[in-house]
């Protein structure tokens, strides 16, 4: 069986299940649009969840940022203080940052473009369920339960489908933003340890052994800094 | 007839595409039993690529069941074969 048959089988058992079994035909049509209000729902939902987690990590992209300066900073004041030693630690842990703020890079552009497809899915969506509502007064006021059935069969599986597939899209983003929430906590958790050290607050290894050098050095370190500054 | 590319909307693409949609669809599942990757995305993107080149997008306020039903582009090899396991959200 192919890819496409088999697609086909898994949204055909979706939709059995949104359409339900009414007595009255005229009933399946309430409870679809019911449950086409949750799913819009769902979606508005999702959405926001995306939306959130991607902020969260453009955030801890511009922690890592900022480190990074502060590491070339570093760097740059350990030549200067003739310690390339240091300034091999600093850059070396630059690197490690920077590899992590292309790996966050590419799971925001991933957020980017789920946030995309949901919004486009929920435009779709919120189309279809104004049409079904208003096709669905129009039948509940103008045919008898019987005549209704073949009228409300169409709609409903059109719309169905519709669900089935907005159902999944959601599903899938979840998937993918619980992977990337996942790693978000992983990372949050190595800034607070310091393994990813936040330099910018209280001042790391490298920073006491900078500090030893400005209080030894004094003067001269201060000029030299002047000097390369001036070279520039 | 009617393609639902899942994620994206329905196209209206004339029936006579039903064979070469077939034959992809076929090759695709070749890849997937084998796990190659890189053919089964080109397969899929080759698949997704004819029915914008063929179909037009149907209209979102109409309410129509598609005949076929294409995963959504960035469908990967590992929920490929979920969906011939039917396991995950592809479970039936």
């Amino acid at each position: 069986m192919g890819l496409l048959n088999r697609m086909a089988a898994i949204i055909a058992a979706k939709m059995n299940k949104l359409i339900g079994a009414a007595e009255d035909p005229r009933e399946t049509l309430d409870y679809s649009y019911e449950k086409q209000l949750e799913l819009l729902q769902n979606v508005k939902r999702g959405v926001a969840e995306v939306t959130t987690s991607k902020k969260r990590l453009e955030l801890q992209k511009s922690t890592l940022l900022q480190n990074s300066e502060k590491l070339e900073d570093q760097a740059r004041e350990a030549v200067r203080a003739n310690r390339e030693d240091l300034a091999k630690l600093a850059l070396e842990r630059k690197n490690l940052l920077s590899t992590q703020i292309s790996g966050l890079d590419k799971e925001i552009s991933t957020l980017a473009s789920e946030q995309e497809k949901l919004v486009e899915a929920e435009k779709r969506l919120s189309t279809k369920i104004e049409v079904f509502r208003s096709k669905k007064e129009t039948i509940k006021a103008q045919y008898s339960a019987a005549e209704a059935q073949v009228k409300i069969s169409e709609s409903v599986s059109g719309i169905s489908e519709e669900m089935a597939d907005v159902g999944m899209s959601i599903e899938r983003a979840e998937n993918k933003t619980q992977e990337m929430k996942a790693r978000a906590s992983a990372l949050d958790e190595l800034l607070d340890k310091g393994v990813l050290v936040d330099f910018s607050s209280s001042g790391d290894d490298i920073d006491r052994e900078l500090a030893k050098i400005s209080q030894k050095g004094g003067v001269e370190s201060e000029l030299a800094r002047i000097k390369a500054e001036e070279k520039k | 007839m009617i393609i639902r590319i899942m994620g994206e909307g329905q196209y209206n693409v004339k029936s006579s595409n039903f064979d070469k949609l077939n034959k992809i669809d076929n090759k695709i599942v070749e890849y997937v039993q084998k796990g190659d990757e890189k053919r089964y995305k080109k397969g899929l993107a080759d698949l997704i690529g004819m029915i914008h080149r063929e179909g037009i997008k149907v209209d979102n306020e109409d309410l129509i069941e598609s005949d076929v039903i294409v995963p959504p582009a960035d469908m990967t090899l590992e929920e490929a074969r979920q969906v011939f396991r039917g396991t995950g959200i592809f479970k039936g």
